[in-house]
């Protein structure tokens, strides 16, 4: 059987009152994809948090030893004119920047992009605001690799990407599971994507609705219970 | 050029260099407002500090630290934060400060004065730029990142908390360098105007930080030579060369 790397038991979270959490119990095994949807409002994003320990909860959080956690933000909010090259981002980590051009690689950047000879701007001298969403997407997961992780928790990685962009980082993190045996746990809105990447999906509406190989775990039932009714197109077109 | 004109130079220099390059954070930050107001809460500090007759710098000095722990207080603990309470809390220390400073020093503790500036000064300043320069350089990978993402930067295990207190308290030191050669309503000025205009101008995080606090130094130099040589108040004249500065850097501004 395969080795547990994270527990969470009883998860509980509050904002001023309001469960933004209730209950939340799954078992996330080494090498695992972990999927986790829901709607808007869901928590999803506050899951994440818990397990980075950034926000204060009740409950446990309980990762293996010896685990490297790399965390993907859904996006940085910075202005578009913020005066920040890619190589002074990756900077913040790593000094050599040899090495931050291997990462570079890594995440599928070519030789062109990243190194004299080629022709054009050299990507670490652009600046984090003119990147396209699936580029700096790439960026990030960089930034995070930079830190050796076994663990990557990508945030809504779908948002303000387009869908080859997007196809590009699951088919991207799919590699580096198989390169580096990492495990992978992703938000996302995309039902095709979790089926296509995901080993387990733990869907989230404040409450735990269903948690399991995608396949079994998610059916139409869960899909209305997890999104509610008026998102399901054939009870749609039922009623009308 | 007689010592004590040098000696004036060198300390707007390193006043104007080390705002400039504080500024250029708080800019990122996107705290220029309260970085600009920040330099009010200078005055009852100096006006306690001139009626019990210590340097009316230390008096800035204690009353701004207590300010930007304030400011840290509310942007760290509290999940609002609360511009329109600083904006409040600013000008009231703003209105103490001119009813209880001295008739005779008020004018010159409002807009700066050249004259007030002695040797011991010129030390302080010189240790405190050299000591901003270097704490800065420690935390500004932390401080950046956070400037980023606070939730990126918090994953990779920085105390941003810690982080902003200590870049605060350095913008509050820096002020109150400023307070007696820019006065307590424009030593902000300097921290927030040079970094705007270096903004415009800069691609890259290395050229902003260098141009904010080059155009910092020459606004300070330049200010000072024009207000000594026409016999008025520094601090106006040293404003009014950086926001000259910043009109002139649209033009060189960068698209991509």
């Amino acid at each position: 059987m395969a080795k547990a790397i994270l527990k969470v038991k009883n998860l509980n979270v509050e904002f001023d009152g309001h469960k933004v959490l209730d209950d939340i119990s799954f078992v996330v095994d080494k090498n695992d994809t972990l999927a986790i949807i829901g709607p808007n409002g869901a928590g999803k994003t506050v899951l994440f948090k818990c397990l980075l320990g950034l926000l204060p909860y009740d409950g446990k959080v309980e990762w293996d030893k010896n685990m490297k956690v790399g965390y993907v933000p859904q996006k940085l909010y910075v202005d578009n004119d913020l005066p920040l090259t890619v190589g002074e981002f990756l900077g913040f980590r790593e000094k050599d920047a040899r090495k931050a051009i291997e990462v570079l690689k890594q995440v599928g950047f070519s030789s062109d992009e990243l190194e004299k000879d080629g022709s054009g701007q050299l990507l670490q001298s652009k600046r984090l605001g003119v990147l396209s969403g699936g580029e700096l997407q790439r960026v990030l997961i960089a930034f995070a690799l930079i830190g050796n992780p076994n663990v990557l928790l990508l945030d809504e990685p779908t948002s303000g990407v387009d869908v080859s962009a997007e196809e590009t980082v699951y088919t991207l993190t799919d590699r580096l599971k198989k390169e580096s045996g990492l495990t992978v746990i992703f938000i996302s809105h995309e039902l095709g994507i979790v089926y296509k990447h995901a080993t387990s999906v733990l869907c989230l509406n404040k409450e735990k609705i269903c948690f399991g190989p995608p396949s079994e775990a998610i059916d139409e039932e869960k899909l209305k219970e997890l999104y509610g009714e008026s998102v399901n197109f054939h009870y749609h077109e039922e009623v009308h | 050029m007689d010592n004590n004109l040098l000696v004036l130079l060198i300390v707007g220099a390193l006043v104007g260099a080390s705002s400039g390059f504080l500024g250029s954070f708080m800019v990122l930050k996107r705290m220029a407002l309260v970085g600009d107001a920040l330099s009010h809460v200078a005055l009852p500090g100096m006006a306690i500090a001139l009626t019990m007759a210590i340097d009316p710098m230390l008096g800035a000095f204690v009353a701004l630290t207590a300010a930007v722990i304030g400011v840290w207080y509310l942007g760290e603990k509290t999940r609002v934060y609360s511009e329109a309470l600083v904006g409040v809390f600013f000008t009231a220390s703003l209105a103490i400060g001119i009813l209880v400073t001295p008739e005779p020093e008020l004018l010159e503790a409002l807009f700066g004065s050249l004259d007030s500036i002695n040797i011991t000064d010129a030390v302080i300043t010189v240790v405190a730029a050299v000591f901003i320069f270097y704490v800065v350089r420690r935390i500004s990978k932390r401080l950046l990142l956070g400037v980023v993402s606070e939730d990126l930067a918090k994953s990779t295990g920085v105390n941003i908390a810690i982080v902003n207190l200590i870049y605060l308290f350095l913008v509050g030191l820096v002020v109150a360098l400023g307070v007696k050669f820019l006065g307590t309503l424009l030593t902000g000025a300097l921290v927030i105007v040079p970094a705007v205009a270096a903004k415009n101008m800069s691609r890259s995080l290395k050229s902003f930080q260098m141009t904010a606090s080059i155009i910092g130094a020459l606004s300070a130099v330049v200010g000072i030579l024009v207000a000594q040589n026409f016999g008025i108040s520094s601090g106006p004249v040293v404003v009014l060369i950086s926001v000259a500065v910043f009109a002139l850097s649209h033009l060189f501004r960068t698209r991509n």
